[in-house]
């Protein structure tokens, strides 16, 4: 192994990802008072997290059919307004259910 | 504000569990891969101390391992990461005014898809205090998986593991979703970037878009469409 390189590698990484994350929280210190911006940012959270979970969610567990009723188990549970440690652990446990039962048959 | 619980340091770190437990299994994945591809412990530690960062780190170290070049390294870390631009830049909108320079340098470094959504979440504007607890917690989980996952490589079985794959995405859901159902611009702005993101992925040529510019466009067109057609009236009413 090459340890200056992997120092190197880590380095720039770490660089890279926190000056992606520091710059427009030091930089944007006033409320910006455009109507039009005040609006994008405030969709910008629920459009990223949307955009993140489909349709990677059904690619996140052992195979596409676990994960669709994963995915339909986390909407029920969180149409109904649950926590998200519920949701998270509730979709969980229906994948490692339905995993279970796959292998069984198969 | 509102009557809700104040935001103190103890309430982040309570608010931060659920992240944490999160990013044990992520992080312990993270362990495994890196160890098992060749790399000491102490590099997989420092890694994952100083970039907190699930996809970025991931594909960063898989580069380290099969001789990435540098400028490789930079560019993908780059535009995996560069969501975090956004969020931070709406993040700046809610903490609150009296936070120091200082404090946005270090609270900064915590910026994460997971922490980032459990801030904008809450009622009023935050400080430097919650910020700080919701950080630590989520920040101790992602050390501990990896260090777990980089030495006892074999501690949970298999058909757990996979299962655990959804949990990140579960919470994401139970974010989004409450809100959805009460504010119809939001779920117009959900249903666009859902739409979006689904032709990036399945249609060919535009899935070889790298997941993280492809992250940043979703995001960017239906903000936009949904401030242009539901502009969000002043909610500055605890300034």
């Amino acid at each position: 192994m090459n340890y200056p390189r992997i120092l190197i590698c880590t380095f720039l990484m770490a660089l890279v990802t926190y000056i992606i994350r520091m710059l427009p929280l030091a930089i944007f210190r006033k409320k910006i008072h455009n109507r039009f911006i005040r609006s994008f940012l405030a969709y910008v959270p629920y459009a990223v997290l949307a955009a993140m979970t489909f349709p990677e969610i059904l690619y996140s567990t052992g195979n596409p059919y676990s994960a669709v009723f994963g995915l339909a188990a986390a909407l029920l549970l969180a149409y109904r307004d649950k926590g998200l440690l519920t949701v998270a652990l509730g979709s969980t446990a229906v994948v490692f259910v339905v995993e279970q039962v796959m292998g069984f048959f198969s | 504000m509102h009557g809700t619980e104040a935001l103190t340091f103890k309430k982040g770190l309570k608010d931060g569990l659920p992240i944490c437990l999160g990013y044990i299994s992520v992080s312990f994945t993270f362990g495994m891969m890196a160890t098992q591809g060749g790399l000491p412990l102490w590099a997989v530690m420092l890694i994952t101390m100083s970039n907190m960062t699930s996809a970025g780190q991931f594909a960063g170290t898989e580069l380290i391992l099969s001789g990435g070049h540098y400028i490789e390294l930079v560019v993908t870390t780059f535009v995996i990461n560069i969501r975090y631009m956004l969020m931070s830049l709406s993040l700046s909108q809610k903490v609150d005014g009296a936070m120091t320079s200082l404090q946005r340098l270090v609270l900064s470094f915590g910026v994460t898809d997971e922490i980032f959504a459990v801030a904008m979440k809450q009622d009023g504007s935050i400080g430097a205090r919650y910020l700080l607890g919701l950080i630590l917690t989520p920040y101790t989980g992602w050390t501990l998986g990896t260090l777990l996952g980089g030495t006892a490589t074999c501690l949970l079985p298999v058909s757990v593991r996979t299962a655990l794959g959804i949990a990140i995405y579960g919470m994401f859901i139970a974010i989004i979703v409450p809100p959805a159902k009460h504010t119809r611009p939001v779920a117009l702005a959900i249903a666009i970037a859902v739409v979006l993101s689904c032709l990036f992925r399945w249609t060919p040529f535009l899935n070889r878009i790298s997941g993280g510019w492809v992250i940043i466009i979703c995001a960017v067109v239906a903000s936009a469409y949904a401030a242009l057609r539901y502009p969000v009236d002043d909610p500055e009413v605890q300034e």
